[in-house]
């Protein structure tokens, strides 16, 4: 196998708080050597002057939707879509067609991801059987086949005694309890966030509290258990103060933010847009504050997409029978390069962190680092480029996305998968 | 037939739009065309002949995806005086979210060569995702909780006639604020031709910021009752105390019901309207709902000539400076 060199670019890796000019050599699939200048000595050089070299993006919340609507997407669709958007990790959340609930579910993932052989596919199962909130699944035979974390995402698990014994009871191996923060009473029925739009155009409206009486409850619970709780797709500025107090306390809390809920408000729903139908809602702009700073501030750990695919009829539908779901994987990182490098917010090192490093940590994958050793998963981004969505261009099955049209600056130019280059 | 001879407003404003959503994305002298548009149809109602071949030749589909009867037969026979040929098409909204749904319908119809489309919806933004979708101007007859134009149009019209003005008029919207499409309607197009509206309702009725739409808020039916020169009652539904937001229609009625003796308290001469059909008992009582400050049955009947000016203006042909007739 030849040895490949990427040459001159400037490598972002914060594990080893590595930013700067740097050759990285890459030799049986692993990274072999990081150093400021490395020969060519036969190796293929790939040029990356003007390019930024990070460690292969790490998604902690993808809808690959298979098994069940492969309509909506494939395991395939949606890992190369993934590669696409520079991501060669994501995790597979459980909502499928039947739930990610069991051993075999799991493992048939797992044949396909290897028959594939594409981007690395690490599944999240379910935490109650059928994702009903009724009955525990089997945690540790989930673990054993792979499972990273546990979660109803897509429902809240709503009761607290079940979510009490559920924390308690995951303190056996470690892994962490996802949970979609949404009180269902409170949401009700609500198709957006619940505010001045929802008001002008009378859609039902889910307040922010849905979610933030939700985060402070399972906050309690896990301090009660010492159970790890993490919250998905954090949207309103109150949970992210309610989880910095948390974590101020020590309680064993992690979360995780969207792009849509940096960039985006309640806004953009309106016009009836269903492609900026979303759960949790795009809120006010002063929750996407709150956002921006709970991610500057360290309280808000990962960045995640929830790409969420659907097909074309569902999302062209009115706004109340249209699904929750956007595609994300293929502009995430466009869309934070955007949105928080190019205003300054966050640095590029930062920005890896929260795409990649964290992630990584966070399911116990040794990726989302470029030290030598490690699998070469590997995304190289032309951040001075410039380019305008278009949905129809996806790679992914899903063709709906609040961005279309926008012009967005950062593209992933190549993406290396154990060494090799991979195309989506 | 004999158009008005002055008409101020509409010498410079001209129906360009499509399709005919809500009050919110017209403008004051848009509104005024409509209301001077109407103006001239309304006679046509009183003739022992009361039809005009303005729309000849032209189809006009009401479809109507939730159950209506006022709305639908004012816009049938508000085609018809103007000699459309019209369809009804009562589509159940709820068997539309599985397999066929409302595009697959429209599409149909646009394949049947129609006209015009006047649509009712439950679901908010229904009629503005069919718009984008045809060439066939679409009137909205109602869209959930959003918008339903033609009724508050009604509204301006009979303020207009009864009062002589809108501007520095006091309106009260009093009830379901919330979810109610006429309040909203009636917001936009009373605010836009300067009148100052209350709205007016226990808060779970009232929607989140509404004051930035433009308007007041009071919570209590004595804050709007002295001074309001139009009390608008919207129809307090059955379901509002499945789902908490108020205790008891009892209560509500005790608390904003209008009967004889809260009337009493009112500005002579005040306005008593309401979208119909009206809740005897609960949020208007049968004396005042037939008294003499009533223009209940007013609004019906200005119904129809604002229905027959939003068709004949969004059919497009002939314009507004030549004679329908």
């Amino acid at each position: 196998m030849v040895k490949l060199l990427i040459k001159g670019g400037r490598v972002v890796d914060p594990a080893s708080r590595r930013d700067g000019r740097f050759d990285v050599l890459i030799d049986k699939g692993l990274v072999a050597d990081v150093q400021p200048s490395i020969p060519g000595n036969g190796a293929k050089v790939i040029d990356a002057s003007n390019m930024i070299v990070v460690p292969g993006l790490v998604d902690l919340h993808t809808h690959l939707r298979q098994p069940g609507r492969e309509d909506q997407e494939t395991i395939e669709s949606g890992c190369r879509a993934a590669l696409a958007g520079g991501f060669t990790t994501v995790c597979a959340m459980p909502n499928t067609t039947p739930a990610m609930d069991q051993r075999g579910i799991v493992d048939l993932v797992h044949q396909e991801v290897l028959r594939l052989g594409l981007a690395d596919v690490r599944p999240i199962g379910a935490i109650t059987k059928g994702r009903e909130g009724k009955e525990l699944t089997d945690f540790g035979e989930l673990f054993d086949a792979g499972c990273v974390a546990l979660s109803d995402d897509g429902s809240s698990v709503a009761d607290a005694f079940l979510m009490r014994r559920a924390l308690e009871y995951a303190t056996l191996f470690g892994r962490p309890l996802i949970q979609h923060a949404e009180d269902p009473a409170l949401a009700a029925d609500g198709v957006m966030h619940e505010g001045l739009v929802s008001t002008t155009l009378g859609l039902r409206g889910m307040p922010a509290e849905a979610e933030s009486v939700m985060v402070a409850r399972d906050l309690a619970l896990a301090e009660l258990t010492g159970g790890w709780i993490h919250f998905a797709h954090l949207s309103s500025a109150k949970s992210v103060e309610l989880i910095r107090q948390a974590k101020r306390r020590g309680v064993r809390v992690t979360c995780e933010v969207t792009p849509h809920h940096l960039a985006l408000t309640e806004d953009a729903v309106e016009g009836f847009k269903t492609d900026a139908k979303v759960n949790p809602p795009l809120r006010t702009e002063q929750d996407r504050l709150g956002l921006l700073e709970g991610l500057r501030d360290g309280t808000i750990d990962c960045i995640a997409t929830d790409h969420a695919p659907h097909t074309d009829w569902e999302k062209e539908a009115d706004f109340d029978a249209a699904p929750f779901g956007i595609s994300g994987l293929e502009t995430a990182l466009a869309v934070c390069a955007t949105t928080l490098v190019t205003p300054g917010r966050l640095s590029w090192p930062q920005l890896i962190e929260k795409l990649a490093l964290n992630p990584a940590k966070l399911i116990g994958s040794p990726a989302g680092t470029l030290r030598p050793g490690v699998e070469a998963d590997l995304t190289i981004i032309d951040p001075a480029a410039t380019w305008t969505v278009d949905p129809a261009r996806f790679v992914s099955k899903g063709r709906h996305s609040p961005f279309a049209g926008r012009t967005l600056t950062g593209a992933v130019v190549r993406v290396l998968r154990h060494g090799s280059e991979v195309e989506a | 037939m004999a158009m008005t001879t002055t008409r101020p407003a509409s010498q410079t404003a001209r129906w360009t739009k499509k399709d005919l959503l809500g009050l919110r994305e017209l403008s004051a002298e848009e509104i005024r065309l409509i209301l001077e548009t109407a103006e001239s149809f309304r006679e046509i109602s009183l003739r022992p002949i009361k039809k005009v071949p303005a729309l000849r030749g032209k189809t006009v589909v009401n479809l109507f995806f939730e159950p209506s009867t006022r709305t639908r037969t004012s816009f049938e026979l508000a085609a018809k005086r103007l000699s459309a040929d019209i369809v009804n098409i009562a589509a159940q909204s709820s068997s539309l979210s599985k397999g066929e749904t409302a595009l697959d319908t429209v599409r149909n119809l646009e394949a049947l060569k129609v006209d015009i489309l006047v649509i009712r919806h439950a679901a908010a933004g229904a009629p503005h995702l069919i718009a984008r979708r045809t060439h066939t101007p679409v009137i909205n007859a109602g869209d959930g909780a959003h918008e339903h134009p033609t009724q508050a149009l009604l509204d301006l019209f009979t303020i207009q006639e009864k009062k002589g003005r809108i501007a520095g008029l006091r309106v009260a919207i009093v009830g379901d604020i919330a979810h109610s499409r006429v309040a909203r309607s009636n917001i936009w197009g009373l605010t836009k031709l300067g009148a100052s509206v209350t709205v007016c309702g226990p808060p779970t009725l009232i929607p989140p910021q509404v004051e930035q739409l433009g308007v007041q808020v009071a919570h209590r039916l004595e804050e709007v009752l002295a001074e309001a020169d139009v009390l608008m009652l919207l129809r307090i539904q059955h379901e509002r105390q499945e789902r908490h937001l108020i205790p008891s229609l009892r209560e509500y009625r005790l608390r904003y019901g209008i009967d004889r003796e809260r009337l009493a308290h009112a500005k002579p001469g005040v306005l008593i309207m309401h979208p119909g059909p009206v809740n005897r008992g609960v949020e208007l009582d049968s004396a005042v709902a037939e008294g003499p400050y009533s223009v209940i049955l007013d609004q019906v009947t200005n119904g129809l000539a604002i229905r027959m000016a939003v068709l004949y203006l969004v059919s497009g042909a002939p314009k507004a400076d030549e004679e329908p007739a």
